[in-house]
């Protein structure tokens, strides 16, 4: 049981996530919504990638006695973690200068009262 | 209350210039580490940007914009992909296939280490440390000059 | 010669990226050594991607694996299973390379004068080269992995540059919805990648094919790649963000928009066909795409009859479009593991595939008229222009040729493609057959309605200068129009020399597998 609470804490976080996307009106708050959204499927990749007992495989730090590569975890999804965070920067970055630029032009953050395009 | 226009107070400005130098040794060195310890490229960018915002915050953004304007901070990350995409190529001009690590066994980076637990060869890792370094001058290009170009275009009297 | 092409996969993609990050320092010379620079590196794509595709439909499908001593061994000497990056381009990726390439290349040649008023082009053909290597990277890529980075390469470089126009808040707007759903798009599939990773240790999509046994997980991940891509592509019921997106980016900008939202077209046939396969249950994913297609025709086009705004309209038709392509290939996989297969389901996939590069030629020409209309106008609502025919000669020709391509009407291309739809849905049932031919003549009289009111009519005040569009933008929808000839013109040898390759590529599971090093 103690096991799954991360695979709880996947699910809690993207319902949140998507939660926030579908029903908040502010534009900063749908930014925050896909950002939890993504902080739950990466804890869910690490999760994956967890073994107990293993270890990092980092040559300079090894104790003695380690069996090689057998006691070693494969990073894979450290790695794809690492990669989806990047790419989620970008994502933050580009979703809040467009909020900046909305922000200026319509004095509004309220996803209701920006509604040229629906004409 | 009266703020001054940009920027934090001189305690903060005489902090933020003496930390500097040291968080940028300490991006460098996450960043040549890669091959060898946790960290890499981006680690490390985002440690060289860190500093270059935190700088942004103590002294206001357009004082930065003036010491190094946003487009010589964009040619670093352009400089930085093309090292990465350039090493990639010279990989397969230069032995196989795109992006084969043609440094094993050159001079650069090219030291084989026996396998097994060592004390970290710097001198190792094939094309892996000049990745990192193609990696870590995009990220630190990358992310300060979005944060600059935030910090600018949120500003009130911003066009 | 045979060095170029084992390497070509590989520099398909490194190629624009280089030109992405070179791009800007150009810039900072001379704008006029951009703009050749960023056609140059575009027309070498485009010489490369052509020469690639004939050794693939002569050859047969190429593997490349990066960093390997040998572009062919996927699996490295000391692992069991393949875990290296891996490129692969058979017939289909082949297909689809092609039709991004000669889109990208003609709107690059048509934003020279289009753009031309704009500050920051240095930025905007960084962007577009970047847009050129995330298709490219998603219709070529072997693994899971990468295709989710290249489907956020392409997502970011899109958003980035339909928000071009920043100017115009409209335009934020549109990128915002934009990135909203394809960056939620794309974490549902990084939670399917990680799905699947969980339960197989691997990537690689051959050989995740070779063990997959469409457990309960299996089909939580499936579920969440066919309405991730299903959104990409603007399929109805998750379609809102096109309509807003395609109308406020620059017009050379939504010609792309329109191969980038072919390639996620590809991936959603890619998983069906190459990684799911035979393990799927055949009738009801076949009946969930057909029902997806059969929407997006119909809403598609209703919701395009009563537009004011020229390019709105055009972006409901591409929904509508993107219907038959749906309509084509679910009826391809529903009948996948029938008997009938080889008759009539491999006819209907050569029809919904056949329509991918049909539709990216005009509606990527029909886009670019509008551009054209809007750059000599000013405005994209029908109401207020007209007698456009006066003054826009070549224009009216273009738009002329793409509205009838569009509406199906033979000799031109778009009759040739829906034709195999309709003789091969009509088998499973007629109703298919008689939905797509209503859409037919929906869409005709759509057309005719834009034609009428933006180029009929006596010669009206204010409509541009009376002069016709730069050379640059004629070239590049000439280049278009050209291929939308050629097509009708000769449909057949199309069909039996690229589009039945490409179809028997997806259809061949056991092939991809096999090319991947999978079923170790």
């Amino acid at each position: 049981m103690i096991n799954n609470v991360p695979f709880f804490a996947v699910m809690l976080l993207i319902a949140i996530g998507l939660y926030t996307i579908l029903f908040k009106r502010n534009l900063i708050k749908i930014a925050m919504g896909i950002v939890i959204v993504e902080a739950g499927v990466n804890l869910f990749l690490i999760t994956l990638g967890y073994r107990e007992g293993g270890l990092a495989p980092i040559y300079t730090h090894l104790p003695s006695g380690v069996e090689i590569p057998g006691g070693l975890v494969l990073p894979v999804p450290q790695a794809l973690t690492l990669t989806s965070i990047v790419i989620g920067v970008a994502i933050l970055a580009l979703i809040l200068s467009f909020v900046v630029r909305i922000y200026r032009h319509y004095e509004t953050l309220d996803s209701r009262n920006i509604r040229r395009l629906k004409e | 209350m009266t703020m001054p226009d940009e920027g934090l107070s001189p305690v903060v400005r005489v902090i933020a210039a003496m930390l500097f130098p040291f968080i940028l040794i300490f991006s460098l060195y996450v960043i040549l580490h890669g091959h060898l310890t946790p960290g890499g490229g981006f680690q490390g960018g985002a440690i060289g940007a860190s500093a270059v915002v935190m700088l942004i915050v103590a002294y206001g953004a357009r004082w930065v914009e003036s010491k190094a304007g946003e487009e010589s901070v964009s040619v670093l990350e352009s400089l930085g992909g093309l090292m990465f995409v350039v090493t990639g190529l010279l990989g397969f001009l230069l032995a196989a296939t795109f992006l084969s690590n043609f440094l094993v066994g050159e001079v650069l980076f090219g030291e084989i280490p026996t396998f097994g637990s060592n004390p970290g060869i710097l001198n190792t890792g094939g094309t892996l440390p000049l990745l990192n370094i193609a990696v870590g001058l995009k990220v630190i290009g990358g992310l300060a000059s979005v944060v600059l170009i935030m910090a600018l275009g949120s500003r009130r009297d911003a066009a | 010669m045979d060095w170029l092409l084992t390497h070509a996969p590989a520099l398909l993609i490194a190629l624009p990226l280089l030109g992405a990050f070179l791009t800007p320092l150009i810039d900072r010379i001379s704008g006029k050594a951009r703009s050749a620079f960023v056609l140059v590196v575009l027309a070498a794509t485009q010489l490369l991607m052509m020469a690639l595709a004939w050794d693939v439909f002569t050859q047969g499908a190429h593997i490349y694996t990066m960093g390997a001593a040998d572009p062919t061994a996927t699996v490295p000497a000391q692992a069991a299973v393949p875990v290296r990056i891996v490129l692969q381009v058979d017939g289909m990726g082949a297909f689809m390379g092609l039709i991004s390439v000669t889109v990208s290349l003609a709107a690059a040649v048509y934003s020279l004068a289009f753009m031309h008023r704009e500050s920051g082009q240095g930025r905007f053909y960084t962007l577009l080269l970047l847009m050129v290597v995330g298709m490219l990277g998603m219709e070529f890529t072997g693994d899971l992995f990468n295709l989710f980075v290249f489907l956020e390469v392409l997502s970011i470089a899109s958003a980035a540059l339909i928000a071009f126009r920043f100017y115009h808040g409209d335009a934020v707007e549109g990128a915002i919805k934009y990135i909203v759903i394809s960056s939620l798009g794309a974490l549902m599939v990084l939670l399917a990648v990680a799905l699947l990773y969980g339960q197989y240790n691997l990537l690689n999509m051959g050989a995740l094919a070779s063990v997959l046994e469409y457990t309960y997980l299996d089909k939580v991940a499936l579920g969440l790649l066919i309405a991730a891509f299903a959104m990409k592509c603007g399929a109805v019921p998750m379609h809102m963000w096109t309509p807003d997106a395609y109308t406020v980016a620059p017009a050379s900008i939504t010609a792309m928009l329109v191969a980038a939202s072919q390639a996620s077209l590809y991936a959603l046939f890619r998983i069906c066909f190459s990684l799911y396969g035979f393990t799927l249950d055949l009738t009801t994913v076949g009946i969930i795409i057909i029902a997806l297609g059969l929407l997006s025709m119909f809403i598609g086009v209703t919701m395009a009859l009563p537009q004011k705004d020229i390019k709105r309209l055009m972006s409901y038709h591409a929904i509508s479009q993107t219907g038959y392509m749906l309509l084509g290939v679910g009826v391809g996989l529903y009948l996948l593991a029938h008997a009938d297969f080889d008759t009539y389901g491999i006819r209907a996939m050569e029809g919904g595939i056949f329509h991918i590069i049909n539709h990216a030629l005009y509606k990527g020409l029909l886009f670019l008229t509008a551009g054209a209309i809007f750059y000599k106008v000013g405005t994209r609502n029908l109401d207020e222009m007209g007698g456009l025919a006066h003054s826009m000669k070549y224009t009216t020709v273009f738009f002329i040729i793409g509205a009838l391509a569009i509406a199906g009407i033979p000799p031109l291309n778009g009759f040739a493609s829906k034709l195999l739809i309709y003789e091969s849905a009509y088998r499973v049932s007629p109703i298919l057959s008689i939905v797509a031919m209503l859409v037919s003549i929906l869409t005709l009289a759509s057309f005719v309605k834009v034609f009428h009111s933006a180029f009929m009519g006596p010669r009206l005040e204010g409509m541009g200068d009376g002069r016709e569009v730069p050379r640059s933008m004629l070239v590049g929808m000439g280049l278009l129009t050209a291929g939308i000839i050629l097509f009708g013109l000769f449909p057949d040898w199309v069909v039996s020399n690229l589009v039945h390759p490409a179809a028997q590529a997806l259809a061949d599971q056991a092939a991809y597998i096999a090319a991947l090093g999978g079923g170790v």
